[in-house]
């Protein structure tokens, strides 16, 4: 090859000796890492999160799980649990699966060509994954089961060292789930980059929480893949006020038709936190419909940033999707970069996509104050009504009032 | 009782003046009207009382039992007791209704140095509020003015004052945009509300509230200033000779 070798940054280097000694089945993971590098601004995909730029170390996978000291904000939901600890499954945090779950440790994968058969797209963080993550949990939920409690995935963090936990979910036919993924624990220097795969046959109702809480030094790379087969349903919410650094992938497919998804997400961010949201639809297949709600809240110096992307293939008519990213800016050193993307190769289609960007309403607030509300009170209350529109999405109670108390914890802060 | 003395105001670059030296005393019980046409400064006036700060106060003050207004912020006016009836009260998407008075109520008498109203005796007084007004139930669970009528809005932000028992109500064109009934409502709504203590400064362009809500001074406003004061019977005058006397002479 007559290319230059570009210089490698620190992280970078780090990443190539980790990867020495990698397992064969992981190695074509690891060479497609190795041949891009750490994503960076001249990446489309990554124009506003460059990766190669704002990762300033990567630190070597734990070898074993630590002792978990956090409380999850979800510890009072009636709910199954399953934890992994610093990437590693911890039997002795979790509970029994339900009737008709089957919850199962793969260590040795077959090779990387799953993530590429897989609705995953050949994204270089998800790649990361592939060549680190040296086992998968596979959850399979029968046919026809009914889960009654949500399924916690608890994702903790307890060191400064790297994990890469893989989940992969199969849902069966007529099947109801509601699992949340909530990553949890951090310090500074430690790096999740983890993989959620869902799969989903027909009539499902599936519906999916990513909490992001973690201490905001950690850094947290996320990806959601989801796969949906016909007259399914599925609603995906997402929770961010954790982390120095964190992308929060979606990268979701319609392969059946007459299915519906709405991915809904709230990212409340201060100090100098840069939260990405991205966000790729596919429809595939005629007669789906698609709705995606964004919602940032932007303080002091933080960074928020939203990509989404409407697909709709070559014969996908009579597609349905709608996307809307909602930012408030609070303070003139925040910033918010919105890049919403349709594209659309079918001529019998409603799509459409909008993206707002300011701050709170003046009026609005003076007829609040006027009302007697201090200045932070109504602020407060404005923001809360904003938050609360990307959570209302949220069919179990006890787990949307958790998600609303946090965020009335964070307007707390905020004020005091 | 209401004191505003020699209050000059500008737009908040300071180039556009609005008020222009005005001078008003309402006493405690009164309603005093105060009639103008476009453009002569009377939603500035509910606006620098309330304390909106795209305003920018030149000289003067503005006195409410002594203290001075225009020191405090606009949610310490509220809870000296000044409330501004909005001539088009803002929607609030995603808080409802009944939380917005809670948060409205409670703040107030926190203000005050009041303990909070329990939960019991809120919602009584919101339902006997409501019902008085003629405001269902299921518009209190629904988004602050969200989808509601001009009438219902109005009717909303009586129902706000009723519950917020201030000592002066300023009714900023609350007329405007409602039929004969709804007006009708809203008049004995604020009627029902008048005190030996409680003073209004009702802000319209006709005639036609004031046979509703019948004050006890009517002041004419031109150019930014109180130009004439009379009894009520000078809202008459008004409507059949129009305003055209006091624009020429204010600019004579």
């Amino acid at each position: 090859m007559s290319n230059i070798a570009p210089l490698k940054t620190e992280a970078e280097q780090a990443l190539i000796a980790q990867g020495s000694g990698i397992a064969p089945d992981r190695k074509a993971a690891f060479e497609r890492f190795l041949e891009s590098g750490l994503p960076h601004r001249r990446v489309e995909a990554y124009h506003y999160t460059d990766l190669r730029a704002l990762l300033k170390n990567a630190p070597p996978p734990a070898k074993a799980g630590g002792k978990v000291s956090v409380t999850s904000p979800l510890a009072d939901i009636d709910a199954d649990i399953i934890t992994i600890v610093d990437g590693h499954y911890e039997a002795s945090l979790s509970s029994t699966p339900p009737k008709g779950v089957t919850v199962k440790m793969v260590t040795t994968l077959a090779d990387d060509g799953s993530a590429q058969k897989s609705v995953l797209s050949s994204d270089p963080v998800i790649a990361l994954n592939a060549a680190f993550s040296d086992s998968a949990l596979d959850i399979a939920i029968d046919a026809k089961t009914e889960l009654v409690k949500p399924l916690i995935i608890r994702l903790v963090t307890t060191a400064a060292h790297a994990s890469y936990p893989r989940v992969r979910i199969t849902v069966g036919d007529h099947a109801k789930a509601f699992i949340v993924e909530s990553h949890e624990g951090g310090v500074a220097g430690s790096l999740i980059d983890s993989v959620l795969e869902v799969r989903m046959g027909d009539h499902v109702v599936f519906d999916h929480l990513r909490l992001n809480v973690v201490d905001h030094a950690a850094t947290v790379l996320t990806s959601f893949g989801g796969a949906m087969g016909k007259e399914s349903l599925c609603r995906s919410h997402n929770f961010i006020v954790g982390g120095a650094l964190s992308r929060h992938q979606i990268f979701f497919r319609f392969e059946g038709e007459q299915s519906k998804a709405e991915i809904s997400s709230a990212s409340l961010l201060n100090k100098k936190q840069h939260a990405d949201s991205t966000l790729v639809v596919d429809h595939a297949v005629p007669e789906c419909q698609s709705r995606e709600f964004f919602a940032h809240v932007l303080d002091d110096e933080s960074t928020g940033v939203f990509q989404g992307k409407i697909i709709v293939r070559p014969g996908a008519q009579q597609t349905d999707g709608k996307m809307m990213s909602r930012a408030i800016v609070l303070e003139d050193g925040a910033t918010m970069n919105n890049k919403p993307e349709l594209e659309i190769f079918a001529d019998d289609v409603a799509c459409g996509h909008g993206a707002t960007v300011g701050a709170l309403d003046e009026d609005l607030l003076f007829y609040l104050r006027a009302r007697g509300l201090p200045k932070t009170e109504a602020e407060a209350l404005m923001l809360q009504a904003f938050v609360g529109e990307a959570l209302e999405s949220i069919e179990h109670d006890g787990i949307r009032d958790v998600l609303e108390a946090l965020a009335e914890q964070w307007l707390k802060a905020r004020s005091a | 009782m209401l004191e505003i003395r020699n209050l000059h105001v500008a737009i908040e670059d300071g180039t556009k003046k609005i008020l222009n030296g005005l001078n008003l005393t309402i006493r405690d019980g009164e309603v005093a009207a105060i009639m103008g046409p476009n453009g002569s400064g009377k939603s500035t006036l509910s606006y620098v009382i309330a304390g909106k700060d795209d305003y920018e106060v030149l000289d003067g003050e503005i006195l409410l039992d002594g203290e001075n207004l225009l020191e405090m912020e606009p949610d310490a006016r509220a809870a000296a007791g000044v409330f501004l009836a909005f001539q088009y009260p803002l929607e609030i998407p995603g808080v409802a209704t009944m939380t917005f008075l809670k948060a409205a109520l409670n703040a107030q008498r926190k203000g005050r140095g009041e303990n909070e109203l329990t939960t019991p005796d809120f919602m009584k007084r919101v339902k006997v509020g409501a019902e008085k007004l003629g405001i269902p139930q299921d518009m209190l669970k629904r988004g602050l003015n969200v989808g509601f009528s001009g009438g219902e809005k109005k009717r909303m932000e009586i129902l706000q004052m009723a519950l917020l028992e201030p000592s002066i109500g300023i009714l900023d064109e609350t007329d405007s945009g409602l039929d004969i009934d709804a007006l009708k409502i809203v008049s004995e709504g604020v009627n029902a509300l008048r005190s030996a203590k409680r003073s209004f400064l009702v802000i319209t362009h006709y005639q036609r509230l004031l046979n509703y809500i019948v004050p006890d001074t009517v002041h004419v406003m031109s150019k930014g200033q109180i130009v004439r004061t009379g009894g009520k019977e000078l809202a008459f005058e008004l409507e059949a000779n129009g305003y055209a006397d006091y624009v020429t002479n204010a600019a004579a």
